[in-house]
């Protein structure tokens, strides 16, 4: 059981939520507290608008333990278009083809369980294609 | 109740101010199971089929990323901060969890905890109503300026049931504020409660109970009806008046011939008439209908929303749209994208998808 580590990661992964330097401008994910780009302090919160494309993907068909039910599943390095690169599940593409470049939207949607059907629901960031307007 | 009775617009509630839709969104999963799938595996494909389709959630897909989702849309509609929200309440008969609630994970996720109202309402069919009701109250008596209700439902039908045809997933979300920043204003709501079996779930079981043909009469017809001709009577309106009615829509059948009955006209309720193509939403279904027409409707167009829950009761709504209606329904994706975007899938696909398969 990692129930305090779901806990404190809830906001970044419900709602692709980081941090900006305040003195340098460059927009942090995972929120660090330290900015990677100037070295000084950065804990101003930022909400990441979850609009990004696929940097590089593959496709999981031996899952690591506690993503058995979900599999085949396409991983996916995503760009943000705010400039970090994060690594997270693709959702809603079966029968779709995924392509390097690919424009792709955040969406909420549950991870896993934490252990067997008793365990807490772990709900996080995932990334799907841009659905358009029909 | 006397004095009730003497005057039906005592009938009607009335909050303090006047209380509109300031945001609506919807939200439907990709996945359609044809209604054909189901009669192939269990009546060798002879059953009539009640529908054309019904929606069904992906593997990570719940009540609670579902309503995540319709309540995005709804806030971008809004045009409001998250901490302006003062209660997220999510009405569902299919909540991920027996005990602790989804509105918190909701709330969390629009950013809008903690200095907020969250909680799970459960009234079969009609819970998601019953929260409208009570954030129009919310609002209207004067305790919060914006206040969030949803329905939404994954919901449940025995392998092989005539609900399992029709039981499917979705639902939408309102955000609710003072009438003048409205893009609907809610006129009058009323609603009719008795204490009716037609349908039930006990604890721990898995799939509901319904009792054959005590779901239409004694339960779905005499709420509806009762709840719109007392609306309609308390505020001295008549059918020709709206320019669009959606009642709860479990089949095609039951809404079409309530709404005949009422007096109201095939043109005034197809364009929210959704379940041939995503099935019955439950919590999420009238209110789906009415994302679908709030979609198409013009300023000035009045509506009415006559949902049905089995238990049982109807709350009916009067609502009126505006002008705002223009700018602010291009701001998110529609009702009909999300009944566009459609993968169908095989019963085999489904008994997966539903958790229907035994792994250990």
């Amino acid at each position: 059981m990692e129930i305090p580590r779901h806990w404190r990661l809830r906001q970044q992964r419900y709602g692709l939520v980081g941090e900006v330097c305040p003195h340098c401008e460059a927009k942090l994910f995972p929120p660090r507290d330290v900015c990677p780009e100037c070295g000084k302090d950065a804990r101003e919160p930022y909400h990441f608008s979850g609009r990004g494309e696929v940097f590089s993907f593959t496709t999981i068909y031996e899952p690591p333990a506690g993503f058995e039910e979900y599999t085949p599943y396409t991983v996916a390095l995503v760009k943000l278009e705010e400039g970090p690169i994060v690594t997270a599940q693709l959702t809603d593409v079966n029968g779709k083809e995924v392509k390097i470049g690919m424009p792709v939207e955040m969406v909420t949607r549950k991870i896993r369980t934490d252990g067997d059907e008793r365990g807490m629901i772990v709900y996080g960031y995932k990334f799907r294609p841009v659905l358009q307007a029909s | 109740m006397n004095q009730l009775k003497s005057d039906p617009k005592n009938l009607l509630l009335r909050p303090n101010r006047a209380v509109g839709i300031v945001g609506y969104g919807a939200y439907v999963p990709q996945y359609r199971l044809p209604a054909s799938e189901v009669a192939r595996v269990w009546t060798d494909g002879q059953a009539a089929l009640p529908i054309k389709e019904k929606s069904v959630p992906g593997l990570d897909e719940d009540v609670a990323t579902m309503s995540i989702e319709a309540a995005r849309n709804a806030m971008k509609r809004a045009g409001i901060a998250a901490n302006q929200l003062r209660a997220i309440w999510v009405g569902s008969e299919s909540h991920p969890y027996a005990v602790k609630p989804t509105s918190t994970i909701v709330a969390e996720a629009l950013g809008a905890a903690p200095h907020i109202q969250a909680g799970d309402w459960e009234f079969a069919c009609k819970a998601g109503t019953e929260a409208m009701v009570a954030a129009i109250a919310f609002v209207g008596s004067g305790m919060a300026d914006y206040a969030m209700a949803i329905g939404m439902d994954t919901a449940q039908g025995r392998p092989g049931d005539a609900l399992e045809y029709t039981a499917g997933a979705g639902g939408a979300a309102f955000v609710f504020g003072p009438a003048e920043v409205s893009l609907a204003v809610v006129e009058h709501t009323y609603s009719f409660v008795t204490d009716t079996p037609d349908f039930f779930r006990r604890q721990y079981q898995k799939y509901p109970e319904h009792a054959q043909r005590f779901t239409g009469d004694p339960a779905y017809f005499k709420h509806i009806t009762n709840a719109a001709k007392t609306l309609l009577e308390a505020s001295a309106t008549q059918p020709s008046d709206y320019r669009y009615a959606v009642f709860h829509q479990p089949n095609l059948k039951f809404p079409q011939k309530v709404a005949a009955q009422l007096g109201f006209t095939k043109e005034q309720i197809l364009p929210g008439l959704l379940v041939g193509s995503i099935g019955n939403t439950y919590a999420g279904a009238a209110i789906i209908g009415l994302t679908a027409i709030l979609d198409i409707a013009e300023p000035g167009d009045r509506i009415l929303v006559v949902s049905f829950g089995s238990g049982a009761g109807s709350d009916a709504f009067s609502i009126l749209v505006t002008d705002a209606i223009r700018e602010r329904r291009d701001l998110a994706l529609k009702t009909r994208d999300y009944i566009a975007r459609r993968v169908p899938i095989d019963y085999a696909q489904y008994v997966r998808q539903r958790g229907k398969l035994t792994m250990k």
